[in-house]
């Protein structure tokens, strides 16, 4: 008897069923067939998409108003985008790599990224540079406070992603720390948030890009 | 899915179960005196942080209101209390109450203690996060007391904080640092109760021992669980709003600020949407009603079954309404907002929506009352408060229909009948729940009883009393008597009966307030003094009472983790020798026992 069950098949069970009551006894205590880690990351994704998402409600609503002037994009920030591309694309190779039990690819790779997030909040913070000595305050007009309030809100989740990155890092590193499935798991959960946060800088960029 | 674990099922197997394969959690082991007590990663321990901050700062919260009180009734016992004072206590009062007592003693409190327990884990899944979630939540605590010191003081802007008048000169606090501190403290908060709410739901979902189906968790971890998603959805709201609202203020922007002139001189501020804080605010503001309520719905539930001793009715149908009314509450918000001006459309929608999340809650009342109905009831203090808190849930939430409707909330926006209302329906009736919860988990917790003679009195004062203080309310939002006037003496469109029934309530809030000390003495002194408890004193039912060591201790469940064999309410089952079969119990140890018929 192979059984998948639903969300309302699940919540229709009644559990005081003698015949419910034997298939409760074997069950495992486990809803998803997903790690705890996995999950905990797609809770906090879904969290920070939220987040993101109610910023763009009232970025949409707010640049109605007659008083919204459009901010130039610095050609800075075509490459701060392409350098977060790279970070990302290299955490595919990355994740092949760990899978294949390659650490020693792994390692140097994981560097990369490193750098490369550092090469992209360094870039944003040129942009800010150029744009302040160009003369567009974030108080200036709601465009600009939502320029800044984007690159610095996505800026900061990319610092925490650097936190576990190098808890990440240590895993791979230190090899006495090397228990193979828990360190794929840790660099498989990074690579992930790190897609996840290009994804939500590509979202932002392009709404300040096309509105 | 987990459900592959069904495969091989024989269903006249019988009730042998596979022996427990469940692979040891990594625990935390604590070395010294400061990793046990104080940097604390069990769930148990933490949850005592959260109530003791939680209660500590709730108390703070309750000494402002007696300020408010005499104030309003008795204005010459405190001359030291102005205007801006009044409307910085208001403030604080409300917004301490709602997230930092409430919220967190329910989530962050029974939800630590609670969850691990009842769903048979060890622990949390995220213990250090666990830890870390509550060191973030008492600075929150630590910045809104901060607040009260800096110049200016905290902020007066009522706790809805709504701009421009938050962050302008003519508020208390709110040019100062004291409205960038609640801001500051509120995000905060907001971090914190996202690393605890994480471990809450990974919990639930993922560290359920064998046999621990979602549809055998006790309604209790229902409610925590579905206000912990209603939170993480929630919170978002107010952090954004927060951030918007603190660049407003301190680096000019006009997200919320529209331009305006202050004391005849034009701010800089320019086209902001103080509307749209307000819908952001109430994206939070109202979900967060239920955040409170729905572990209130849950621990009640569990509460009314075990000094019943009888199974709770409608368990399914239960389940599904804290998961209805928890949808249901994201698409209710705009109701606080009628007297801001909105499309007509807009009100019928959200009247509409309101008035159906009471069908949900009504099936909620009604199979509570359905579990006591020729139930073997024992007056316990803990059954008291939770019989208490379904009358009061019913008064608060019919006056709450009343405001849902448009044509009846203008008039009464902004009185003392919205005042009334919402103490009653999201202070009185969660606090009444708290009371029972701790009444009923005190001897798990300590291994002793609170004193019953104590436990009784303060029922009965606290319970009579808030009805003392809030029925009068009611009456006075008919007559007109508005909300957050610092004064109304002689305001000549109130009657003055209106202040006899102001100083009849306040002198009522005094004591009732002062008999929360018996309460107090009674936590502390039981601890050491109350009568033993021992094993699962109340004969229930679900798995936090089966530990091996009452108090439980570090691991919860000794050297294997219960299997569970059946739901958490079976409570006289016929044939069975006793009038309640724990979680843990085999079949083949009740064999007697009949099938319930629900």
């Amino acid at each position: 008897m192979k059984k998948k069950e639903s969300i309302f098949q699940l919540l229709t069970q009644k559990p005081w069923d003698p015949s419910q009551a034997k298939l409760d006894n074997l069950h495992k205590g486990e809803t998803i067939n997903l790690s705890k880690g996995k999950l905990g990351l797609r809770f906090i994704m879904i969290v920070c998409t939220i987040f993101f998402c109610l910023f763009i409600v009232t970025y949409a609503d707010r640049m109605v108003y007659p008083d919204w002037q459009i901010m130039p994009e610095p050609l800075l920030l075509w490459f701060n985008t392409f350098v977060l591309l790279v970070s990302s694309v290299a955490f595919v190779s990355v994740q092949i790599a760990s899978k294949n039990k390659e650490f020693e690819k792994v390692k140097s790779r994981m560097l990369i990224i490193g750098v490369l997030a550092l090469i992209f909040l360094l870039g944003q913070l040129m942009v800010w540079q150029k744009l302040i000595s160009s003369g567009y305050y974030l108080s200036t007009n709601p465009a600009n406070a939502y320029f800044y309030l984007f690159t610095a809100l996505h800026g900061l989740h990319l610092i925490g992603g650097l936190f576990y990155w190098n808890i990440a890092v240590k895993k791979v590193w230190i090899p006495s720390e090397v228990a193979v499935v828990k360190t794929q798991h840790t660099v498989e959960l990074c690579a992930i948030y790190w897609h996840f946060l290009l994804a939500v800088w590509v979202v932002l960029f392009g709404l300040m890009l096309f509105s | 899915m987990a459900a592959d674990s069904y495969e091989d099922v024989v269903l006249d197997k019988g009730s042998a179960v596979p022996a427990l394969e469940v692979p040891p959690q990594d625990l935390y082991h604590a070395k010294s005196f400061w990793t046990r007590w104080i940097f604390c990663q069990d769930a148990k321990v933490i949850a005592i942080q959260y109530s003791i901050t939680a209660i500590s700062i709730g108390l703070v919260a309750l000494v402002l209101s007696w300020m408010m009180r005499l104030q309003l009734a008795f204005p010459e016992l405190v001359p030291f209390l102005g205007p801006a004072e009044y409307y910085q206590f208001v403030t604080m009062h409300g917004m301490i109450m709602v997230i930092y007592l409430l919220t967190a003693l329910f989530l962050g409190g029974f939800g630590n203690y609670l969850i691990p327990l009842m769903v048979g884990a060890r622990d949390m899944v995220f213990p250090y996060v666990n830890m870390v979630s509550y060191w973030v939540y008492l600075l929150a605590v630590l910045v809104l007391v901060a607040s009260f010191f800096v110049p200016g003081g905290p902020t007066g802007a009522g706790w809805t904080l709504y701009p421009p008048q938050a962050i302008t000169s003519g508020t208390p606090g709110g040019d100062g640092l004291g409205i960038v501190l609640m801001l500051i403290s509120l995000s905060i908060f907001v971090v914190g109760f996202t690393m605890g709410g994480l471990n809450y739901i990974i919990t639930v979902l993922q560290a359920r021992t064998r046999g621990m189906t979602l549809m055998r968790m006790p309604l209790s971890v229902w409610g925590i669980f579905t206000a912990t998603c209603l939170a993480l959805f929630a919170f978002p709201a107010l952090i954004v709003s927060c951030i918007m609202m603190t660049l407003d203020s301190l680096l000019g922007t006009s997200f919320f600020m529209p331009a305006m002139n202050q004391f005849g001189e034009q701010l800089s501020y320019s086209g902001g949407s103080p509307i749209l804080f307000q819908h952001l605010f109430w994206f939070f503001g109202h979900p967060e009603v239920y955040i409170v309520a729905l572990p209130a719905f849950g621990i009640v539930s569990d509460l009314i079954s075990v000094h019943a001793r009888k199974n709770i009715f409608g368990y399914r149908m239960m389940v599904w309404a804290i998961v209805i009314i928890g949808a249901l509450s994201f698409i209710v918000w705009a109701h606080h907002m009628y007297v801001s001006g909105m499309n007509p459309w807009f009100g019928f929608f959200f009247a509409t929506t309101t008035l159906i999340i009471a069908v949900p809650t009504a099936i909620k009342v009604y199979n509570w009352v359905l579990t006591l109905w020729r139930g073997n009831i024992r007056l316990t203090t803990p059954m008291l408060f939770a019989l208490a808190f379904i009358i009061t849930f019913v008064n608060g939430g019919i006056t709450g229909l009343f405001l849902g409707n448009v044509i009846v909330d203008v008039p009464l926006s902004d009185t003392y009948f919205v005042v009334a209302h919402f103490h009653m329906v999201m202070g009185i009736a969660p606090i009444l729940v708290v009371f029972g919860a701790i009444y009923h988990w005190y001897p798990l917790i300590t291994g002793r009883f609170l004193h019953e003679g104590m436990g009784k009195f303060h029922f009965w004062i606290s319970f009579l009393g808030s009805y003392l203080i809030y029925f009068p309310m009611h009456y006075l939002g008919f007559v007109g008597v508005p909300r957050r006037y610092y004064e109304m003496y002689d305001s000549e469109f109130i009657t003055t009966s209106t202040t006899f029934l102001n100083q009849f309530i306040t002198i009522v809030a005094l004591i009732v307030g002062f008999s929360q000390l018996i309460f107090l003495y009674n936590l502390i002194t039981s601890a050491k003094l109350g009568k033993k408890a021992g094993k699962n004193p109340w004969k229930a039912c679900s798995l936090e009472w089966q530990t091996t060591d009452v108090p439980p201790t570090h691991g919860n469940f000794g050297k294997e983790l219960p299997v569970v064999y059946r739901w958490a309410y079976d409570f006289s089952v016929p044939g069975a020798t006793d009038d309640y079969i724990p979680q843990n119990t085999p079949p083949s140890e009740v064999s007697g026992a009949q099938a319930e018929k629900t």
